[in-house]
């Protein structure tokens, strides 16, 4: 059945990538979307008749076997891989459908399904695997199909430079975790999840030559690991990439960066709990670089003009969120906080994209506003969108981040303190930029055109369905699961998939009331912020923004991390590339062989031809030369 | 090993019996008919030949009194050169019917030639080695300068000729030194008696001047000056027969002496072969580029690619040895392939050899084109394709062999060398078309470039059975 699950995508991506010409436009949407509905319900199943025992492995084949080191194409399912299942096709499906609405006047269509179908299984391949190898196979297959779609549109530059800012940013994170993983084989001798893992615990303590340098063996893999985790989760300094990418289509934005690539990461530091558990240091970094992500995505969303960036520093924030949770040590609030956001975080976007829908294409929230009653069904799901990202009781936000905030506090280190107020900051201004949205875009003076407002429309149902069902997950996801994911259901829930046992969880339950409450009011101070200054009283927000200035600039220009990054990368590659390629490719090496070909070896054959003169006894001088010549080759030899 | 066993030499046997029953044949009849007639009998007499040389199987025979080899090596040089040989003679007889040069004596000095050869690669001494050369070389001398009335056929032979007969005074004379040196003219004696102590200057001397000898044979630069001007001069036919067998024998044969004779001061002469071979590789793929001629081109083309044989041969090792082997079988299927086009140039019924003649080819005659097209990037060495393989094998044993330096050259003839293989290409599909040859090409020259460019394609997928092959006839040298 689980091979069911992560095959089905596959054969949707080959059907419409392959045959679309065959099986006509329309089939090739509705092929893969049934496919990955199918595929969705049965990960539903799985979910449901799952188990806590020892994990189920599925083997297909052995992929190669090569020395010590033998990888076997297998599926490992326990809870962790059954959580993400279901987050992943669960909200794929979705995205299939609502594409279907979306992406009704592009010409490529059999492309896009194809692209997000091979996306899935990419990122079903990497959830699922029971190996580092096949892990990795997985997330350079997310990385390939996020390349793709965020460059779908490839006739705008763009989307084609997003895309290979995207690609080449997850390769420094690449670059990171196959050393880990190289580590891992030259530490452990198998690429094996059960027998790296059983070894862990022998290894704990004792150190290697790494770099020149002597280090800890698992805070090292541990620190490696986590750089590749960097790369996928968009975190503090690898992070660059995620904004940008919101030049692909909307529904990408809602798979990619809600639900799937940016978690993988997520699940990476997760899936590695035994070693991270053993690995403090390494923990600690996580809980630290966590913590700062969050506080700065959440500040650079609060002056952010376009719809889906506001958005993507969100998804930014939240993921934060997510590592200082793993990094304390809370891996199941960690995983909580990425079920109930892909429900919330997924609504959002493709709310966003039914409002740029509604505009023709319109992503500027200052050419918007009072659309509420325009695309009514929209702003209603957004609103609940937003009250579950903000956590509001009872939504879905409220008990998967209130218990990240909790957990981080009862880690009692200071890491974990610096991650609790961090998170109580951030929650505070991830109420102000997500109600600064709502109402600039639904609230207010219209702002553009009035053809515009004429030409707005709400989206159609195929559109506004997925959104429901993703609706109702937002609604209800906190309530219905916090008792097997945090509460005390847990410890059956999660049996071994996770490793740590839970205390810290055990611990959050007991935090003092004020750590409890503290979020909360935090979130409301934000809301009411927000309220004042865009809904009391308009026009405020543009003495702040005159009064700020320098702060509004280094806040809207995103902390001038990319003309950083530029000035230090960017710039001097393209001067070494430009160096090589003028003065090493051209001059040097095309010279060289210009030189050679169109100079020496002419010459050569000229002054050849004058030897072949075709006079017999110049050629037999040439013989009696050649002859005294090898007997002296022959005579000096001998050894 | 003192009796005749003349179930050993039975190809040589049928060659022979052939030839002379073919010459009475034709003293007794008269006309073109019945020159074409002794051809296809000739055709017969070589497949027979072929066939029994490939039934052959078994361990290493010898034959008269033990100056007769036939072992893994000569029966994979004598298939391939019986086979190669009778293609030729097909593919010839339209040639020499337009050429009013189809005599019986054409078909019966190629059967003479092809049994020097057969001589050439079973020789396990130094006077029946000296025999099968001088047969095999007269015939071809004779072969050059057949058509009488053309000064330059004439001019071709005589110049073959008397380098010829320098070269054959070169082997000569080596060889005396080496009889002088080691007591015995048979190579397992000489091979004895270098086992026992260091090698002195005179016998030294010989050892180069035998190769010398041999060196001329296979057009080895600096001995290869008169391949252009013979391959240019004598009738197209017969430069494509010169391109073929006889280099298949003249190499097979230089194999058996280094290694069998020789094999014990290895060390002495791969320094002779390194030099031969990158002198070869640089002077073919160099001396190459400035040809208008097709033929001469070939000529230059056979120099660097004997050079790349012999890369095999430097190394010294069984190795070697099979990859030279397999680097012949390829080379021969490729060069029929090429000759079997060329000689189906005519424009207005004259044959034309420049190479603008085949500009715009691509438009005329398509899958000429390509298949000739297939036969040059298989030349070059380019992947997949046979000539990459045979490459290959020898590169591969030069690598084993540490012969880095060689190997750099070998690189830079590879390179050198595809500029005019590719030029080729270049002018047949880019260039505008020239006017058109006489069509339509004739069913024997079209199956033949048809089916060496198929060999040269599928090569690839398992070899068609011919590494095999070699490997088990290289295996006479492993020690």
């Amino acid at each position: 059945m689980v091979s069911a699950i992560v095959l089905m995508p596959l054969l949707g991506c080959l059907l419409a990538g392959l045959f679309a010409k065959s099986l006509g436009e329309r089939m090739a949407q509705l092929i893969p979307t049934g496919l990955l509905i199918a595929s969705a319900i049965l990960s539903w199943i799985v979910f449901a008749n799952g188990n806590t025992a020892d994990p189920e492995i599925v083997t297909w084949f052995t992929w190669f076997s090569s020395g010590g080191l033998e990888v076997v194409w297998s599926l490992r399912v326990d809870t962790l891989t059954r959580v993400m299942l279901v987050v992943v096709t669960s909200v794929s499906a979705l995205v299939h459908v609502y594409s279907m609405g979306y992406m009704e006047h592009d010409p490529s269509k059999p492309r896009f399904f194809s692209y997000l179908s091979l996306f899935t299984f990419a990122m079903l391949m990497l959830v699922t695997s029971d190996n580092f190898v096949q892990m990795f196979f997985g997330w350079e297959g997310v990385g390939v199909a996020s390349y793709l779609l965020i460059g779908f549109w490839h006739h705008k530059d763009s989307a084609n430079e997003a895309a290979m800012k995207a690609f080449i940013v997850n390769r420094v994170g690449d670059f990171g975790f196959a050393l880990g993983i190289f580590g891992i084989f030259a530490v452990f001798g198998s690429l094996s999840f059960d027998t790296v893992f059983e070894a862990l615990p022998e290894m704990a303590g004792s150190t290697f030559m790494f770099l020149g340098w002597e280090m800890d063996i698992l805070n090292t893999l541990g620190m490696l690991l986590f750089i590749g985790a960097m790369g996928k989760s968009a975190q503090f300094l690898l992070h660059t990439w995620l904004p940008d990418a919101m030049e692909g289509p909307t529904p990408v934005s809602a798979l990619i960066h809600a639900a799937t690539m940016v978690t993988a990461g997520v699940f990476l530091v997760c899936r590695m709990s035994p070693l991270y558990e053993l690995a403090d240091g390494a923990s600690t970094f996580i809980t630290y670089i966590g913590a700062f992500t969050a506080f700065f995505a959440a500040t650079v969303g609060l002056v952010q003009n376009d719809i889906k960036r506001i958005v993507a520093y969100s998804t930014c924030s939240q993921l934060g969120y997510m590592f200082f949770a793993a990094g304390v040590g809370a891996y199941e609030a960690a995983m909580f906080h990425l079920f109930t956001h892909a429900f919330f975080k997924a609504l959002l976007f493709l709310g966003c994209g039914s409002v740029i829908h509604a505009l023709h294409d319109e992503q500027d929230i200052r050419k918007m506003g009072g659309m509420w009653s325009i695309i009514p069904l929209t702003y209603l799901l957004m609103v609940v969108g937003t009250m579950a990202l903000t956590g509001v009781p009872p939504f879905a936000g409220y008990f998967s981040k209130d218990m990240v905030i909790e957990a981080a506090h009862s880690a009692h280190t200071n890491a974990g303190l610096f991650a609790f107020w961090v998170g109580v900051i951030v929650a505070m201004m991830t109420a102000f930029y997500s109600w600064r949205l709502i109402f600039l875009v639904f609230h207010g003076e219209r702002n553009n055109t009035p053809e515009v407002y004429k030409a707005a429309h709400e989206s159609p149902k195929i559109m506004l369905i997925p959104m429901g069902i993703l609706f109702i997950g937002s609604i209800l996801a906190g309530i219905f699961f916090n008792y097997i994911f945090i509460g005390d259901g847990a410890h059956d829930f999660w049996g071994n998939s996770i490793a740590g046992g839970q205390h810290i969880i055990h611990e959050a339950h007991h935090s003092p009331t004020w750590v409890k409450k503290a979020p909360f009011f935090a979130m409301l101070i934000g809301s009411g912020m927000a309220l004042w200054i865009y809904i009391a009283r308009p026009g405020m927000a543009d003495k702040i923004r005159e009064s700020a200035g320098v702060a509004y600039d280094f806040l809207l220009n995103k902390w001038y991390m990319d003309e950083l990054y530029n000035w230090i990368f960017v710039k001097p590659a393209m001067w070494v590339g430009r160096f090589f390629w003028m003065k090493g490719d051209g001059a040097t090496i095309d010279g060289a062989i210009n030189g050679l070909s169109m100079g020496v070896i002419p010459t050569l054959t000229g002054f050849y031809g004058r030897l072949q003169s075709g006079y017999v006894f110049h050629y037999a001088l040439a013989m009696i030369g050649g002859v005294a010549l090898i007997i002296a080759v022959a005579s000096t030899g001998g050894h | 090993m003192e009796t005749l066993n003349l179930l050993a030499a039975g190809p040589e046997l049928i060659l022979a019996a052939g030839a002379i029953i073919l010459l009475m044949f034709g003293v007794f009849t008269k006309g073109e008919s019945a020159a074409v007639t002794t051809l296809w009998l000739a055709v017969g007499v070589l497949v027979l030949a072929g066939i029994f040389a490939y039934a052959q199987t078994g361990d290493t025979e010898y034959a008269f009194g033990g100056v007769f080899v036939s072992d893994g090596v000569s029966r994979f040089a004598n298939v391939f050169m019986f086979f190669g040989s009778a293609v030729v003679l097909i593919l010839s007889r339209d040639y020499m019917i337009r050429a009013k040069s189809m005599l019986f004596e054409f078909p019966v000095l190629v059967l003479f030639a092809v049994l020097g050869m057969a001589m050439m690669v079973s020789s396990a001494d130094l006077i029946s080695l000296y025999v099968g050369l001088e047969l095999q070389s007269l015939s071809l001398y004779v072969l050059a300068a057949f058509r009488r009335d053309s000064t330059r056929s004439t001019e071709a032979g005589l110049k073959y000729f008397v380098l010829g007969a320098l070269s054959s005074g070169l082997l000569l004379y080596g060889s005396s030194f080496v009889y002088g040196y080691a007591g015995s003219t048979e190579f397992v004696a000489i091979a004895e008696r270098l086992k026992d102590g260091d090698a002195g200057v005179g016998f030294l001397i010989g050892l180069a001047l035998v190769i010398a000898g041999l060196a001329f044979k296979i057009s080895a630069a600096p001995f290869h000056m008169w391949t252009p001007d013979v391959y240019e001069g004598a009738p197209t036919p017969i430069t494509a027969f010169f391109a073929t067998a006889p280099k298949v024998a003249a190499s097979v044969l230089l194999v058996r002496v280094l290694y069998g004779a020789f094999g014990e001061v290895a060390d002495h002469w791969w320094q002779i072969i390194w030099f031969l071979s990158a002198a070869s590789m640089l002077v073919g793929g160099v001396a190459a580029i400035g040809q208008t001629d097709i033929k001469r081109l070939m000529a230059y083309s056979s120099i660097g690619h004997m050079g790349f044989a012999m890369l095999g041969l430097a190394a010294g090792t069984a190795k070697g040895a099979e990859s030279v082997l397999i680097y012949l079988a390829i080379y021969l299927v490729m060069n029929i392939g090429v000759f079997a086009f060329i000689l189906s140039m005519r424009r207005d019924g004259v044959h034309v050899t420049k190479i603008d003649d085949l500009a715009g080819l691509w438009k005329a005659d398509g899958l000429s084109t390509f298949c000739l097209g297939v036969l040059m990037f298989s030349l070059a060495g380019i992947p997949p394709l046979a000539g990459f393989w045979a490459k290959f094998y020898v590169f591969q044993a030069a690598v084993d062999a540490g012969l880095i330096w060689l190997l750099i050259v070998a690189v830079a003839g590879t390179v050198i060398s595809c500029f005019y293989y590719l030029r080729i290409v270049k002018i047949m599909v880019f260039d505008d078309p020239a006017d058109a040859f006489d069509g339509p090409m004739l069913i024997e020259n079209r199956l033949t470039l048809f089916g060496s460019a198929v060999l040269v394609f599928i090569f690839v997928v398992g070899g068609l059975g011919v590494p095999e092959m070699a490997a088990e006839a290289a295996s006479v040298f492993a020690k």
